[in-house]
C-alpha cells in the first residue's frame, strides 16, 4: 500500500515541526516521518524524567492534524516515493512536495581512546540520558565546543551526574568577544545566563581540550590540555562533541545539490528552502547550522512554499535573516583551533565500525581507493562518523554513496516490491 | 514520565527501567560493554542518536540492531557480543 | 619517450595479473591507470574462485587459474577464504544434472560431490524446506578483489614496473601509446581496460552486462558456503536481457554478499529498485532466513562481456604490437592469474599451459 501525501516532511526537529504546522495550515495532507519513536528531534527529545519545555509542547501539539509517522527510517527512494522502515515492516509514502527537515549529526573526531566505552558525543550522552541512561552519581567531563555543551551538562545535572569540568575549546577571548556580542539577541542572552547560572559550581575552561583517554575496558580517565598545562582526570564519562554538522544523508540519496566550498556543506536552497530538485524543500539544521529559532523559522517559510503559499512564507524571510546571522556569529565563535585536527595519531582508530587506523589511509589520495583498500567508511555507519570526521581533518570528503539503503535496513524492507507493502507490513 | 517499570532481560540479567526508555538504558545497567569491534575492542554507545551504530545488540534474536533506536518492551531478551 | 617491454592499460584485476605475470617473467613493464587500482568492475566482483563447468574452454581457464591461485591462499591482503561452493538442486530435475557436472568437473582436475536433501541441510540450515540436493565443490573460495589488485600492482612496482597512476591512454598506435600529460610511452602495448575495451579497440565488440549486489552486516557462522542455484549457468550464460539468479557468499568479516543479477541494456551505474527487490526474492526463495538480515549497502557494477562470452586474449589483428586482455564477464577474479600467464607466455612466444585458440582476438575480426 503506498500512501499519499501533499507535503511530506523528514524529521520532527523544531523545523520539521514547524514545516508541518505551516502546510497543514493551508488544508493539505501532511505526514511527517521521525526514525525516533517521538516527535521532537534532538534538541527537543524526549526525556524520561522530564516534563517536554513548553515550546516543544506547543509545536508538538499545533500538529495534531499531521500525520505522524514516528519509528519510520527512511531507506530509499524511488520518483516522489520514499520507501521507509518501521518495527512494522517497510511502507511507501508518495509525495507532492518533499520538505527535508533532517537536522544535524554532532561532529566527534577522533582522539586516542576515542573508542573506549564512557567516550561519548556531549549531545550524544544528552541523548543518551533523556532516554534512561544511568547517571546519576557518575563522573563526567564535558568537553569540545559550542553552546551544545552548556546544554549538554545542564540536562545531565539535572539526571543527577557529577559534573567534573566544562572544557571549550575556543580561546577565552574569542569567548569574551562573542559574549559582548550576545546583547543583540536578548533571548539567547537569557538562555545563556539561565545555563551558567544553573552550571555556577561547574568550572566552565576556555582555550582546553581533551587530548588523550584512558582506560581498559572503560573510560578510567582524560588527559586535558589547558592554557596552564595538562592535567590527568579520573572520570567514568567523557562527553565530547566539536559542534555539529548538517546531515545531509536523504538530500544526496534524492541528488540535491549542496553548498560549495563548505567542509561540512548543507543542502543548498533558495530562501524559499527549494533544493535543485523540484518539489523538494529544505529547512533548517540540514541547511546549514543556525540553531533553534533558525529551524523553526526555515520550517514555516518551507511548509508555507510547499503548500504554494509564497506571500506567507515571503513575511517571514526579514525574520529568517536575522537569525541567521547570529548562526553566522556562533560559526565565527566556536571555529575549532587547528591543533585539534592534530590529535589523531596513525595508530588512532579512524573507521569505527571497521578498525581502520588513521594511518592506512595515508597512501591514498583518493576517497574510493582508500576505501576500496582499507574498507574505511564501510561499515554500519556508513561512513557517517569516519566520514564527517576524516572531512574535518581535511583528509576527504564524506563517504555517503547516494544509494539504498540510506541507513541500514532489513533486508525484507528493500526487497518488497512498490504496492505490495501490504504483505509485508504485518511480518 | 510514567511510573510504570518495564522488565526486560540482558545477557541473561533481569532489568527493570521506566517505560519509554530505550533499550540502550537496560544495556547500560548490566554493561559497559556493548558489542566486540572487529579487533575484539569494547565499545558502547558514542552518538546516542542512531548514527554510530556502536550499540548494536541482539534483541529478540534478531542481532546488529541499534540499543539507542528501539524502545523497551515488557519481556524482551537483550544480549550484547561476549 | 621512455621504452618498455610492455605497457599494460588499465589496473583491474586483469591488467593487474598481467603485470605481475609480466614483471616475474623478468620484463620491464609500465601499468597506465585513470581511477583507483581495482575501482571498476574488478572492485564490483563478488569474488568467487569458481570452476564453472558448463563451457569446457572457460573451464580449462578456470582450472588453470584456480590452480595459480593456491598461491595467494595465506596473503592477508587476498583474504582468501576456503568456503567451498554449494550448488543447490531444488527438483530431481535438477538432481539429474548433477552427475554429469561432477563428472566434467572431474575431468578437469576438480573434485566435487553429489550431497543429498539431509547433507544439505546439515551444511546449510538457512535453506528454505523443500530443496532435493546438491553438488558441493569445495575447493572454489572467495576473496577480496580490489586488494588483490592492488597487491599485484605493488608487486609488480616493487619488480621495476612504471605505475602512471591518475593518467589515460589517449591514442594507441602500434606498439605505442600517448597519454593524456603528453608523455609517449614505446613497446608492446596490451589493452587490458575491461568494459572500456572499445574505447581504445573498438574492433572488438564488448557489451556493459551490469549487475546488483547487497551486502549485509556481520552475521558470523550463519552461512558456511557460497551457494547458489544449479540453475546459475542458465542466468549467467544465457542472454536474456535481465535475469536473476540466487546466489550467496559469506565473507571471512561475517557479512554477507548476496547476488545475482544481469542486465543488458543499462549503462546507468545507478541502483535499481526494482532489480534489487528481484534479486533479493529470488534470494528469500531458497534462503527465507535471510529476510531479517540488515543490509548495509547496495551497489552496482558492468561485467565486459564478449559476444561469445569468452575473453580476448591474446594479439589484436590488424595492429603490430598490441595485445588484448579483457571481457571475462562474470569470471575474471577467478580467471584473472591463468589470463595473465596464457597471455605473457603468447608474448614471450612460449607455449601456453592450455590452448589459447578459443580466446583470440581475431576470431571475431576476421
Amino acid at each position: 500500500m503506498t500512501e499519499r501525501y501533499d507535503v511530506l516532511v523528514v524529521g520532527a526537529g523544531p523545523a520539521g515541526l514547524a514545516a508541518a504546522q505551516a502546510a497543514a495550515s493551508h488544508g493539505r495532507r501532511v505526514g511527517v516521518i521521525d526514525a525516533q519513536a517521538r516527535p521532537g528531534g534532538q534538541v527537543w527529545r524526549h526525556d524520561i524524567a522530564k516534563p517536554p519545555t513548553r515550546a516543544a509542547q506547543a509545536a508538538i501539539a499545533a500538529i495534531d492534524h499531521v500525520e505522524l509517522l514516528a519509528g519510520h527510517t527512511v531507506i530509499a527512494s524511488e520518483g516522489h516515493t520514499l520507501r521507509t522502515e518501521s518495527a512494522h515492516g517497510a511502507h511507501d509514502l508518495e509525495y507532492s512536495a518533499l520538505i527535508l527537515a533532517t537536522g544535524a549529526r554532532e561532529l566527534l573526531l577522533p582522539f586516542p581512546g576515542w573508542t573506549l566505552p564512557g567516550v561519548t558525543g556531549a549531545g550524544g550522552l544528552q541523548a543518551l540520558v533523556k532516554q534512561g541512561w544511568p547517571i546519576t552519581g557518575k563522573r563526567v567531563i564535558v568537553a569540545g565546543s559550542g553552546p551544545l555543551l552548556l546544554a549538554a551538562a545542564d540536562s545531565l545535572r539535572t539526571h543527577g551526574a557529577q559534573l567534573l569540568g566544562i572544557h571549550e575549546q575556543a580561546p577565552a577571548r574569542t569567548m569574551a568577544a562573542f559574549t559582548a556580542q550576545l546583547w543583540r539577541w536578548p533571548e539567547r542572552a537569557m538562555q545563556a545566563l539561565g545555563l551558567r547560572a544553573r552550571l555556577a559550581s561547574v568550572p566552565y575552561r576556555f582555550g582546553s581540550h581533551v587530548r588523550a583517554a584512558f582506560g581498559r575496558e572503560t573510560l578510567e580517565a582524560v588527559e586535558i590540555v589547558g592554557p596552564h598545562g595538562v592535567q590527568r582526570v579520573a572520570c567514568d564519562h567523557l562527553a565530547v562533541g566539536y559542534g555539529l554538522v548538517p546531515d545531509t544523508g536523504l538530500a544526496r540519496l534524492l541528488g540535491c545539490a549542496l553548498q560549495d566550498g563548505a567542509v561540512h556543506p548543507g543542502v543548498r536552497v533558495d530562501s524559499f528552502g527549494r533544493t535543485s530538485v523540484t518539489h523538494v524543500f529544505a529547512a533548517g539544521e540540514a541547511c546549514g547550522i543556525g540553531g533553534l529559532a533558525v529551524a523553526r523559522i526555515e520550517g514555516a517559510i518551507a511548509g508555507h512554499a510547499a503548500a504554494g503559499d509564497d506571500a506567507s512564507a515571503t513575511a517571514l524571510l526579514r525574520r529568517r535573516t536575522r537569525a541567521r546571522r547570529f548562526s553566522g556569529l556562533l560559526a565565527r565563535s566556536f571555529a575549532l583551533v587547528p591543533h585539534l585536527h592534530a590529535l589523531a595519531t596513525p595508530q588512532t582508530t579512524v573507521c569505527r565500525c571497521e578498525d581502520v587506523p588513521l594511518g592506512a589511509l595515508d597512501d591514498f589520495s583518493d576517497t574510493r581507493a582508500a576505501r576500496l583498500a582499507s574498507r574505511c567508511g564501510m561499515g554500519a555507519c556508513q561512513g557517517r562518523i569516519c566520514g564527517s570526521a576524516l572531512a574535518e581533518l581535511g583528509r576527504f570528503m564524506p563517504a555517503g554513496s547516494g544509494r539504498p539503503p540510506l541507513f541500514p535496513a532489513r533486508l525484507d524492507s528493500l526487497a518488497a516490491s512498490a504496492g505490495d507493502l501490504s504483505v509485508t507490513a504485518d511480518c | 514520565m510514567s511510573g510504570d517499570l518495564i522488565h526486560l532481560c540482558v545477557n541473561g540479567q533481569s532489568v527493570a527501567v521506566p517505560e519509554g526508555a530505550n533499550v540502550v538504558a537496560a544495556v547500560a545497567q548490566v554493561t559497559t560493554r556493548f558489542r566486540r569491534s572487529v579487533h575484539g575492542e569494547p565499545r558502547a554507545p558514542l552518538c546516542g542518536m542512531g548514527v554510530c551504530f556502536e550499540c548494536r545488540v541482539r534483541v529478540d534474536g534478531h542481532a546488529n540492531l541499534r540499543a539507542c533506536m528501539t524502545p523497551v518492551r515488557e519481556g524482551m531478551q537483550v544480549q550484547t557480543d561476549d | 619517450m621512455s621504452h618498455f617491454d610492455l605497457i599494460v592499460v588499465g589496473a583491474g584485476i586483469i591488467g593487474a595479473a598481467c603485470a605481475d605475470a609480466a614483471t616475474a617473467a623478468g620484463l620491464r613493464v609500465a601499468i597506465v591507470e585513470p581511477g583507483p587500482i581495482g575501482g571498476g568492475s574488478t572492485a564490483a566482483a563478488m569474488g568467487h574462485l569458481v570452476a564453472m563447468d558448463d563451457d569446457p574452454v572457460e573451464l580449462a581457464l578456470s582450472r588453470y587459474s584456480l590452480q595459480l591461485w593456491e598461491a595467494f591462499a595465506d596473503l592477508a591482503e587476498a583474504e582468501f577464504s576456503r568456503c567451498g561452493t554449494l550448488w543447490v538442486a531444488r527438483n530431481p530435475q535438477e538432481i539429474g544434472a548433477i552427475d554429469t557436472r561432477i563428472a566434467r568437473l572431474a575431468a578437469a582436475g576438480i573434485e566435487a560431490r553429489a550431497v543429498d536433501a539431509d547433507e544439505l541441510y546439515r551444511l546449510e540450515p538457512l535453506l528454505a524446506p523443500g530443496m532435493a540436493g546438491g553438488l558441493r565443490v569445495p575447493g572454489d573460495a572467495v576473496v577480496y578483489p580490489p586488494r588483490v589488485a592492488l597487491h599485484l600492482v605493488k608487486r609488480a612496482c616493487a619488480h621495476g614496473a612504471t605505475l602512471h597512476h591518475g593518467r589515460r591512454v589517449l591514442t594507441l598506435g602500434d606498439g605505442a601509446v600517448t597519454l593524456d600529460d603528453g608523455s609517449r610511452l614505446v613497446g608492446p602495448v596490451l589493452v587490458a581496460t575491461g568494459c572500456a575495451l572499445p574505447q581504445l579497440l573498438p574492433e572488438l565488440p564488448m557489451r556493459s552486462r551490469k549487475g546488483h549486489l547487497v551486502i549485509t552486516d556481520r552475521y558470523p557462522g550463519l552461512l558456511h558456503h557460497q551457494v547458489l542455484e544449479l540453475g546459475y549457468a542458465d542466468s549467467a550464460h544465457g542472454d536474456a536481457d535481465s535475469s536473476v539468479a540466487f546466489n550467496v557468499q559469506p565473507r571471512p568479516t561475517g557479512q554477507i554478499l548476496i547476488g545475482s543479477s544481469r542486465e543488458f541494456g543499462d549503462g546507468d551505474s545507478a541502483v535499481s529498485p526494482p532489480m534489487v527487490q528481484r534479486m533479493l526474492q529470488r534470494a528469500f526463495t531458497f534462503m527465507p532466513g535471510l529476510r531479517d538480515l540488515q543490509a548495509l549497502r547496495t551497489w552496482t557494477g558492468f561485467r565486459p562481456t564478449p559476444i561469445d562470452g569468452r575473453p580476448y586474449l591474446g594479439a589484436v589483428p590488424g595492429y603490430r604490437d598490441v595485445w588484448a586482455a579483457a571481457g571475462h564477464e562474470g569470471l575474471g577474479v577467478t580467471t584473472a592469474l591463468g589470463s595473465a600467464r596464457l597471455l605473457i607466455d603468447l608474448l614471450r612466444g612460449d607455449t601456453p599451459a592450455i590452448d589459447p585458440a578459443p580466446f583470440a582476438p581475431s576470431r571475431v575480426t576476421t
